[in-house]
């Protein structure tokens, strides 16, 4: 049994106008100790796949259908006081911004206690012992002394030192991770990575790492997803997608990166700009922008076709893998 | 911390010497005091010899430089009605008037923060919406049209409450009489306490409700969330926490404008505090009690202002009230 396996998961923004899909049909499997990376645009819906799993999705979002099933246990439908003794504690998450995560008014100590304390019978003292040795793990210098400051006296690097280490706290099965390092200066973007994808790796934790930097999925993640409004249109072994993506949309991602352009040359892009969640065209949601563009695709929402060990929702592979086989028959 | 205590002081300095200027100055514009202290009988040479041994004919500053000497040695006049010295005269009454403010804090205290935090949790119940409503009344109401409507009701109609005075009182040391600790003195209390609230109730739950509104769309409050945190913690540590800075800050003004709206309260329930000495005192044109008045006014609003600085820097870590770092 996958550590991890969501199926047909459905989440919606119940809005004045009406409910609006954020997230629709999404299946995937995550196993022990497996690094997934969640790619796309923003606004594809990565963050909210994120924070559903732990059925975190702020007000007026919930999750409307399907099942994410955690060793068998539903997360959906499991009461807030179950769910509670999951987050943090099996399952840990590490936002964006750790200028913003950390609590400005209490100490690295007291938040890391807490979380300790909530999960687990255990003294402040032990706790506390606990929560240096978190701190040296993430490789925070003189973490007795740390412990006892505020967020304010700590480095943007620094405190998602310490946002990890609360994640790592309680020797989780699966870290969310969402564009960790997306708010911090360049040349520790790949230290706290490195560091991040090590520490996984050391205790057989599971990683969802949401971002949308290829680079960073290629090198780190056994297996990817690629989301566009709020659908999977491709996912499958990250090697697979990066060195032969089938779908139109991942191919224009590829092309988009500064690596594959010749210097001194335009980069490629991808026309036009994402759909908002309110106006996502009938049938292929990224016809307005594809290249390939066929009829069916305007009022077809295309299925799952499988090439290689991924599965693409295009219409164009579908028929491509169709005419193969037919002339493989003759 | 001393050198907090030294910039402090330096500033409330500045700010007493202002508000002697100003509150000397209008003084001459009050009236002539001179009707009110002699009879008619009184002839005109009479009364120049009176103010010039009253120093009412010098020039402004003149009288000014005399007025901040006497007060730096604690001598802020001698009021024209009672023949005391302003100063006494008006602390004799201090007591009363805390004990109004120190009530309708209470009451402020202890609904607002409850009722502030639990309509932001629950923005959509029937009940935080009633608490929305209600305070929209509570604020747009005058203070003294709440009190008399108070008085109607409940010392009137229904003859639950004194609608007048302090009742019975006991006292304490320096003077101080106290109206906490007898029922009568209580009872006399509840009525006062709960007008002067009035205002300033709404005002916070309002204040608390948007505040902790922002505060729980936090990526700290989601961290917390994503921790797997008991909700009691969440709400009433990492919110509350955060809620109650811009709260503090608030409350510090508000205490010293609650001094000043003693003045309706106090009139209305026939309250022997300041405010009702001072409206008093401005009938009677006696200036000097009027001038001791706001400068014992300015100086609760120093004295207050810094010990909410003070608290402030012990809520939040971010501000270093020593400067050193």
């Amino acid at each position: 049994m996958a550590l991890l396996e969501v199926r047909n998961l459905e989440v919606s923004f119940g809005l004045r106008s009406g409910a609006v899909k954020a997230l629709r049909n999404i299946n995937f499997t995550l196993d022990r100790g497996e690094r997934l990376g969640l790619v796309g645009e923003s606004g594809a819906g990565k963050s909210v796949l994120g924070f559903s799993i732990l059925n975190l999705i702020a007000k007026p979002g919930r999750i409307t259908g399907g099942e994410i099933l955690f060793e068998g246990q539903n997360l959906a439908s499991m009461s807030d006081r179950d769910l509670r003794s999951i987050r943090g504690n099996r399952i840990s998450m590490i936002f964006q911004d750790p200028m913003m995560t950390l609590n400005p008014v209490l100490t690295i100590g007291q938040q890391m206690v807490e979380c300790l304390m909530a999960h687990r019978k255990i003294s402040r003292d032990n706790a506390r012992t606990i929560a240096v040795q978190k701190l040296k793990q993430v490789q925070i210098p003189s973490p007795e002394t740390r412990i006892d400051q505020y967020p304010h006296e700590l480095s943007g690097g620094m405190r998602q030192r310490v946002v990890i280490a609360i994640g790592l706290l309680m020797d989780p099965d699966i870290i969310i991770a969402d564009e960790p390092t997306t708010a911090l200066d360049v040349t520790i973007q790949a230290e706290i990575m490195e560091l991040m994808v090590e520490l996984c790796e050391r205790n057989n934790v599971a990683l969802i790492l949401i971002t949308h930097d290829l680079g960073v999925v290629s090198q780190v993640t056994q297996k990817a997803i690629v989301m566009y409004a709020g659908r999977v249109i491709e996912q499958g072994p990250t090697r697979e997608i990066i060195n032969d993506a089938q779908h139109p949309y991942t191919q224009g991602l590829m092309n988009a990166l500064p690596q594959m352009a010749i210097p001194g040359q335009r980069l490629n892009q991808i026309r036009g700009s994402m759909p908002g969640l309110q106006k996502i065209p009938t049938g292929c949601a990224f016809n307005p922008r594809c290249d390939y563009v066929m009829d069916i695709c305007h009022h077809q929402l295309p299925g799952y076709t499988a090439s290689g060990n991924c599965q693409v929702a295009c219409h164009m592979v579908a028929e491509m893998k169709k005419s193969a086989q037919a002339s493989e028959e003759v | 911390m001393i050198a907090f205590f030294i910039k402090r002081l330096a500033q409330a300095i500045v700010v007493m010497f202002v508000i002697s200027i100003i509150s000397f100055s209008i003084q001459d514009n009050l009236g002539d005091p001179l009707r009110e202290m002699v009879g008619q009988s009184v002839s005109e040479a009479e009364r120049q010899q009176l103010r010039d041994e009253l120093g009412l004919n010098d020039p402004f500053l003149v009288q000014y430089g005399r007025f901040v000497k006497n007060a730096l040695q604690g001598d802020l006049g001698t009021s024209y009605f009672f023949k005391e010295p302003a100063l006494d005269v008006i602390l004799a009454k201090l007591p009363a008037t805390l004990e109004l403010v120190f009530g309708a804090s209470l009451i402020i205290i202890f609904l607002s923060v409850p009722l502030g935090v639990y309509s932001a949790i629950n923005p959509q119940s029937l009940f935080s919406k009633a608490v929305m409503g209600l305070s929209i009344v509570g604020i747009s109401v005058p203070v003294f049209l709440t009190a008399i409507g108070l008085i109607y009701l409940f010392a009137i109609e229904l003859n639950w409450m004194p609608s007048y005075g302090r009742g019975e009182t006991v006292d304490m040391f320096w003077g101080w009489e106290s109206g906490f600790f007898t029922a009568d003195g209580l009872a006399h209390l509840v009525l006062p306490c709960v007008s002067l609230a009035s205002i300033m109730l709404p005002l916070f739950i309002r204040l608390i409700r948007a505040e902790m509104m922002e505060v729980l769309q936090s990526e700290y409050v989601k961290f917390a969330w994503a921790k797997g945190l008991n909700p009691r913690r969440i709400y009433f540590l990492h919110a509350l926490k955060n809620t109650m800075l811009p709260v503090i800050t608030v409350g510090g003004v508000q205490i010293g404008t609650m001094v000043a709206y003693t003045i309706l309260t106090e009139t209305v329930f026939q309250w022997p505090g300041m405010g009702f000495l001072f409206l008093e005192a401005i009938n009677r044109v006696d200036t000097p009690l009027i001038v001791a008045y706001l400068i014992v006014v300015g100086a609760i609003f120093v004295i207050t202002n810094t010990i909410v600085d003070l608290v402030y820097g012990l809520v939040n870590p971010t501000v270093n009230l020593a400067g050193k770092k």
